[in-house]
């Protein structure tokens, strides 16, 4: 630097140095306004719900406008139609994976699968409900919980089938050749050494697919709808947080709408959760 | 290559190993195993060929009777008047349109400071806790971003940042008329706003992920002839990852054009068109279906609001193949190297 050359610009200099110093300013603010944006959400979130926030959350079924209640219906109901569209959607998912990763490789159907995999990765889940209605809903005469179930675990597949290949494809080929070599035979070799080595990756993408789908809305619009009651017959519309939420949201009764926050608290808080969790869990493995 | 057992393992194909040396009847056995379980892979896979090819199957069906009473012109007549059993897309196609493009200009400035931040700025301990926290607003669901959007963001948008627009940008020829009107809060422009957030952690995370895989030979490089931080990043850095940051803003685009719950709250959820102003209230593709189908009666009415979703299903396909294949070209050059 001591010897500038004869061009040397010291006006042009500083001009980039300051040119840098904005542009790295605002990518400062940039990162600033992405956080902030969380905090204040997260922050109102929680200063709306804390004085919904009581026991008689988990007591009580949704209540008329005017009266006192819960949303024992809309969780348990969430809880029914997530947790069986888990047990659809993850055997589905991880086999699928399991093809793309350990037999499919380059071929055109492996290929085909991903590319339409992760279009209906990033597609409109109301385009699904609307799927759903038409091939489902309407056949069976009607808003049920087996509904909302299929909409809910065909937006799990696709994440879990990307995870699931993602995650096989990090177990090293020595680990394959070694259980060949002792005379294993291929679904052994997968369902025993290389699914169980990959296992804290796939599990994190489960988690993931559940964090996704417990907040989904639209779709259960179309297929599950709601029940103002508590029911557990999957043949019925039945109740869930989101759609709640929605319904008592944008109603103009006080106590409706405070039951929406402490929904919104349940519902916030349990897939950030998830997502932490899944995270953790995950980096803890790789550490091992 | 071809004696590699990887390259084997990894395409499928038999090895050699089952037809030489094991018992008889063990190769019997784990040849009707290993077939079983290969086609159970294969047919779960073919099933998301099934699914996509059903949606738009099943969707077309749905629409046929406002498909063959309405044709083309669907796409672009204003007129949507349920109990008249008229129906035009226009207006909610328009406020699709419109709130994608307004999160577009406001995310991608943003999702580019902040993935410059956290691969050129950021400190390597704070990478992976700041990075989390940009990809948790990815996690927050759709229906909390519209019930904040609406009780939270549109009353503080209307009282201090609608009048501050129009009072400014209000002014300017031309652009102006995108900025009048009364201050509402809810409206396209919040929508777009709320949407804006939403796709910044898709976005964000592609950058920040093509950036990283930017050769270090080459930042190096351009370093080293004197560049600042901010010329490597412009002149090196985005130009080698082009592909790949258009495939993310394409992926993001996709995301904001689909969104329903959280544009349901806060456009306002009118059918009349008001006027260009962003200010106006208005209804997208999505808020319509969520706004109308539970109510529809089963005819014209549901019918158009199916082909309503065929054709976001349509264009968002299209943006998604894009974005796809910008991602897959991104990736094939750097298998090249």
């Amino acid at each position: 630097m001591n010897t500038a050359p004869a061009t040397y610009d010291a006006a042009l200099r500083s001009r980039r140095a300051l040119i840098n110093k904005i542009a790295l300013t605002l990518s400062l603010v940039a990162m600033a306004i992405g956080i902030a944006a969380l905090v204040w959400i997260l922050f109102d979130v929680i200063r709306f719900s804390v004085g919904a926030l009581s026991t008689t959350l988990f007591t009580q079924d949704t209540p008329a406008p005017g009266s006192a209640g819960g949303l024992r219906n809309a969780i348990v109901g969430s809880f029914l139609m997530v947790g069986l569209a888990t047990l659809i959607g993850t055997p589905i998912g991880v086999l699928a994976g399991i093809y793309l990763a350990e037999y499919g490789a380059r071929s055109k159907l492996a290929d085909g699968t991903r590319f339409v995999n992760d279009i209906l990765l990033s597609a409109p889940s109301i385009v699904l409900g609307l799927f759903v209605y038409a091939v489902f809903v309407i056949r069976t005469g009607g808003f049920s919980g087996w509904a909302g179930v299929i909409v809910l675990a065909l937006l799990m597949v696709p994440v879990i089938v990307r995870t699931t290949e993602n995650m096989l494809l990090l177990i090293p080929n020595t680990l394959r050749e070694a259980a060949y070599a002792l005379g294993c035979d291929k679904w052994k070799v997968i369902m025993y050494i290389t699914l169980r080595a990959a296992r804290a990756g796939v599990v994190t993408g489960i988690l993931l697919a559940v964090a996704r789908i417990a907040g989904e809305t639209a779709p259960l619009l179309f297929t599950a709808l709601s029940n103002q009651f508590f029911s557990t017959n999957m043949s019925e519309p039945m109740a869930n947080l989101p759609v709640t939420i929605f319904k008592f949201a944008l109603s103009p009764y006080p106590d409706w709408v405070s039951l929406a926050w402490a929904g919104v608290f349940l519902i916030t808080l349990g897939v950030l959760a998830l997502n932490i969790l899944a995270r953790v869990f995950f980096h803890d493995d790789q550490k091992r | 290559m071809a004696a590699d057992p990887s390259a084997e393992i990894a395409t499928g194909v038999p090895t050699r190993a089952s037809s030489s040396s094991p018992p008889p009847q063990r190769i019997e056995h784990s040849a009707t195993g290993d077939i079983l379980f290969g086609w159970l892979t294969r047919t779960v896979a073919a099933f998301t060929f099934i699914v996509l090819a059903a949606i738009i199957v099943s969707l077309i069906v749905a629409s046929w009777p406002t498909i063959s009473k309405f044709g083309l012109p669907f796409l672009w007549s204003s007129n949507w008047d349920p109990p008249a059993e008229q129906f035009g897309a226009l207006v909610s196609i328009w406020g699709t349109i419109v709130t994608s493009i307004i999160a577009l200009v406001i995310a991608v400035p943003l999702s580019f400071g902040i993935a410059l931040f956290l691969t050129e700025l950021s400190p390597k301990w704070l990478k992976r806790p700041l990075g989390v926290m940009i990809e948790l607003l990815a996690a927050v669901p759709s229906i909390v971003y519209g019930m904040w959007g609406l009780l939270v963001f549109a009353p503080i948008f209307s009282q201090y940042i609608q009048p501050l627009l129009s009072n400014t940008l209000g002014h300017v020829p031309l652009l102006g008329e995108l900025f009048s009107g009364p201050p509402l809060g809810i409206g396209l422009l919040a929508a777009g706003i709320i949407l804006a957030f939403m796709i910044i952690p898709f976005i964000a995370a592609v950058m920040r992920d093509v950036f990283d895989t930017t050769p270090a030979m080459l930042k190096e490089s351009a370093y080293g002839v004197g560049g600042t931080t901010w010329e490597v990043v412009w002149n090196v850095v985005l130009p080698y990852t082009k592909g790949g940051v258009i495939g993310g803003i394409m992926l993001g685009l996709g995301r904001a054009l689909g969104e329903t719950m959280a544009v349901t709250f806060v456009i306002g959820n009118t059918n009349a068109f008001q006027g260009i102003s962003l200010f106006n209230p208005g209804n997208s593709i999505t808020s319509l279906l969520a706004n109308e189908f539970a109510e529809a009666s089963p005819g014209l009415h549901t019918s158009a609001l199916m082909e309503l979703g065929l054709v976001l299903f349509v264009i968002t396909f299209f943006v998604l193949s894009g974005a796809k294949v910008m991602l897959a070209r991104m990736g094939k050059a750097e298998g090249k190297k």
